[in-house]
């Protein structure tokens, strides 16, 4: 009995150490990114980011026309995304106890959630820019917004299930209708998990790489004009590392770093939200 | 929700409700339509490469862009390899830090550290690529692959696989990047999927007497090896379809060798590289096919990972 | 509590104070409970019967925070002692839940499980040793004919009992039992108390229930505990027909509760 005791310990300690060390693994990328990111993105760091547009090779620029475009291209694929997402979130949610569009539509949104985006890319590329003869701000704002769509969905059907019923009951026993009860009752008890959902979404496309590829593509100069190509830094990133000038790969590492506070912020301000929703429930 | 309708108080009310229901009803469809017009505009884009090349397409190695032969053997190959890689080592290390975050760690670090866990998921891929191609590299070649070349390269079968200059990129180091992005996602499924074991049923495998590991060989992972499987299958349907971080560390060459030290190609790099200075239009559909079959590769695997993920969860209703 | 004095101690409890955080969940118990005998621990919801059942085999040790003082004496040594070895422990001392709780496995390597982790034995002697445990628990004539079945497709009833069946294949000395019909029919319930009636020729039980009746049916002695603390204990008839304490008899009488 003693030995097939010590057997057993051994084996626990062996494979809870093992658990250990892969929690230890896991962080030490982490770790191990992000100390990269900062070193090297804080070296080409500086005020000309902001203020000037990206260089040709061997002189000095920024990357402001590539903030611009990434922030215009987000924040119009956000304006088009969400209302889309919540009216189809508020349909799962509200609506979808029968037929087979609910459930159908439920699968269809988790596998869009996880379908490679370059596919999404290419999809914009077909019905987009083929069709306009050439790439566009247009068109990467389109990419994205389908990317903010799943998202938007997801967390918004869950939010409202969250929603007690017997608050719903306790709306319609007042006498209001359906669509008073949701649009003032349920989706206000929901919010803050809604625009958790949101933040995600942008969190999510401010990094996208793929997709904008073949939709905004890149511009060297400032352009505001939707219609035609437009920069934007996940690309500028992608194209100025791969190149083989030094200047324009530091100018890559400070994009980057820019990219990852943003995105990885947006994600702890979300978390941050969800948990004090949840609390104040 | 309550089936009976509510009091109606005004004709207008009805309207305006039913104005409401088929406008969620409208988005919801969009979505739907959505997935059909992706899969449709992706078909009809590759016609002219189905015509040219029918089946043969997938069983084809060559890639040549002046005489228009395209075959997509090498990507297809290239993209199967490269997350089989991501498996082999994002499982066992995802299902460790699962076990580590549910069962071992104190309770007041279990939130920041698997906050700590997804925020890796956060960190966008041309970030993992770019520190793939400029750190993580180098290092590689310089410290890991010759050690594997030595200890490996006469070994029958394995040794196959280390041929070729300790170069840094290749399949290899595209399989390891991708092993670090996809262990986030398998990890917090697992985690998730752990904690809705009921803990009675836990306290009675320890109320035997077993050993912590025990419990959680014997007991956890039987009770929730669907959701594992779901999670795992959801791990690859996003190596699969990953094209950033690849593109940067796998080296983008279009050829089929054994060696995963040797620079290699997936569908989605392929694409990446190659669709802008696509001139022609078999070349242009010859791509597009490619993210067709990227598409339904990734659609039938994360179609898989629901369904498993979603069985898990009628069970768990039945029984409770 | 003359005649009690007769039948060997099995476990003393010492000045046993168990804490959950700040939470002073017991508060000074000393107890000696009898060897095969039945002890039944009776008291309103949050008296701490079932935390003091999970002193026994120290199931609080897998929730920081909590912990226990003091002194559980078993065969002359403090199991609460650091030294004690948690899992040797837990297969000596045999527990159920308030609900049935089979493993994820056939009826067979459920009941086979525990016994595993301690013994090295034969294919033909763990038949054996299932089928002893299946027929202690009164459960054997019902799935003899499937016992590679899944545990999860019997009755809640037979869930129960194969969950008793497991505890006693490894062959505790003890068997602590945590409301355990609590979540089952009143048929079901009676069939678990004959059983409990059967098992302590040869393992001393320790039940908690919120069931009085129950407790009056098939225990020797019982406890009653109100607020983290022990107001009285003393065989079943005394406690039940002249208790000495003014709250036990309001408690037993249904004035309080």
């Amino acid at each position: 009995m003693l030995s097939i005791y010590r057997r057993r310990q051994f084996v626990n300690y062996l494979n809870l150490t093992g658990s250990m060390l892969t929690m230890a693994f896991g962080l030490f990328w982490l770790i191990w990114i992000l100390s990269t990111l900062f070193v090297k993105g804080f070296d080409s760091l500086d005020l000309d980011l902001f203020r000037k547009m990206t260089p040709p090779p061997g002189s000095d620029g920024g990357l402001l026309n590539a903030i611009f475009g990434s922030a215009l291209m987000s924040v119009l694929a956000t304006l088009i995304g969400t209302p889309v997402g919540i009216l189809a979130g508020t349909y799962l949610a509200e609506f979808g106890h029968r037929g087979w569009l609910a459930p159908t539509t439920r699968f269809i949104n988790d596998i869009l959630l996880s379908a490679p985006s370059i596919v999404i890319g290419l999809f914009i590329y077909e019905m987009y820019v083929t069709k306009v003869g050439h790439f566009s701000g247009w068109g990467g704002t389109f990419a994205l917004a389908l990317l903010v769509i799943p998202v938007v969905v997801r967390t918004t059907e869950d939010m409202l299930r969250l929603v007690p019923n017997s608050l719903r009951e306790a709306a319609a026993a007042l006498g209001a209708p359906q669509w008073k009860v949701i649009m003032q009752i349920t989706w206000r008890a929901s919010k803050a998990g809604m625009m958790t959902g949101v933040l995600l979404a942008v969190a999510r496309i401010s990094g996208e790489t793929a997709p904008l590829l073949f939709t905004a593509l890149n511009n060297q100069f400032w352009s505001s004009d939707m219609n035609a190509p437009m920069a934007n830094l996940p690309v500028v990133i992608f194209q100025f590392a791969m190149s083989p000038f030094e200047d324009w790969q530091n100018l890559a590492w400070a994009g980057a770093l820019l990219i990852t506070i943003g995105v990885l912020g947006l994600n702890i301000i979300a978390r941050s939200m969800f948990k004090q929703s949840q609390i104040s429930q | 929700m309550s089936k009976e309708t509510p009091p109606i108080f005004a004709k207008k009310q009805l309207l305006i409700d039913a104005l409401f229901r088929h406008t969620t009803r409208f988005f919801a469809f969009l979505v739907f339509a959505l997935l059909a017009g992706i899969i449709l505009s992706l078909i009809i884009g590759s016609m002219p490469s189905i015509k040219a090349y029918g089946l043969h397409f997938i069983v084809d190695d060559t890639w040549n862009p002046v005489t228009e032969k395209f075959g997509a053997l090498t990507p297809i190959i290239g993209t199967l390899v490269t997350s089989f890689i991501a498996l082999l080592i994002g499982v066992p290390i995802s299902f460790g830090i699962a076990l580590f975050l549910t069962e071992l760690s104190p309770r007041w670090l279990r939130r920041p550290l698997g906050i700590a866990i997804e925020l890796l998921a956060g960190i966008p891929s041309i970030i993992y690529g770019m520190w793939g191609l400029f750190v993580f590299a180098p290092a590689f070649a310089e410290h890991v692959q010759p050690w594997l070349k030595d200890h490996l390269s006469e070994l029958p079968f394995v040794g196959i696989l280390v041929q070729g200059p300790p170069m840094g990129i290749g399949m290899l180091t595209a399989g390891l990047i991708l092993a670090i992005m996809v262990i986030p996602f398998i990890a917090s499924v697992m985690r998730d999927v752990f904690q809705i074991v009921p803990a009675l049923l836990k306290e009675s495998a320890y109320g035997l007497g077993a050993t912590t590991w025990e419990v959680v060989w014997h007991i956890v992972l039987p009770y929730t090896k669907i959701g594992v499987v779901g999670g795992i299958m959801l791990g690859l349907g996003r190596a699969l379809g990953e094209t950033m971080a690849v593109t940067f560390v796998i080296g983008n060459a279009h050829n089929l060798t054994a060696s995963l030290f040797m620079p290699g190609n997936s569908i989605a790099s392929s694409l990446a590289n190659e669709f802008t200075e696509a001139d022609g239009e078999l070349y242009t559909s010859a791509l597009i096919e490619l993210g067709l079959l990227l598409f339904a590769i990734t659609f039938i695997v994360l179609s898989l990972s629901k369904i498993l993920l979603q069985q898990l969860r009628k069970n768990e209703g039945r029984e409770s | 509590m003359n005649q009690t004095n007769s039948v060997p101690n099995k476990i003393q409890v010492k000045n046993l104070n168990f804490y959950y955080g700040n939470f002073h969940g017991l508060k000074n118990i000393n107890l000696d409970l009898k060897e095969k005998k039945v002890t039944a621990f009776i008291g309103p919801s949050g008296c701490g019967k079932s935390t003091l059942l999970r002193t026994f085999n120290r199931m609080y040790d897998l929730y920081p925070g909590q912990r226990a003082e003091g002194e559980i004496v078993m065969a002359g040594k403090n199991i609460l002692d650091r030294s004690q070895d948690v899992n040797m422990l837990r297969a000596k001392i045999g527990m159920v839940f308030q609900k049935p709780t089979p493993f994820p496995m056939s009826i067979h390597d459920n009941v086979a499980f525990g016994v595993k982790l301690y013994e090295r034995l034969s294919r033909g002697e763990m038949a054996d040793r299932v089928e002893w445990a299946l027929r202690k628990a009164a459960l054997w004539d019902e799935v003899k004919d499937k016992l590679n079945q899944s545990g999860t497709s019997l009755s809640g009833g037979q869930q129960q009992r194969l969950c008793i069946a497991r505890g006693i294949a490894v062959k505790p000395e003890v068997l602590l039992l945590d409301e355990p019909t609590s979540a089952l029919d009143p048929i079901s319930t009676a069939r678990i108390e004959e059983l409990i009636f059967e098992l302590k020729e040869d393992f001393t039980i320790l039940i908690v229930t919120h069931n009085m009746q129950q407790a009056a049916r098939v225990s020797d002695y019982t406890a009653y505990m109100y607020l983290g603390e022990l107001i009285e204990f003393g065989d079943t008839d005394t406690i039940f027909t002249t208790p000495k304490q003014k709250a036990t008899e309001d408690y037993i009488t249904g004035k309080f509760g």
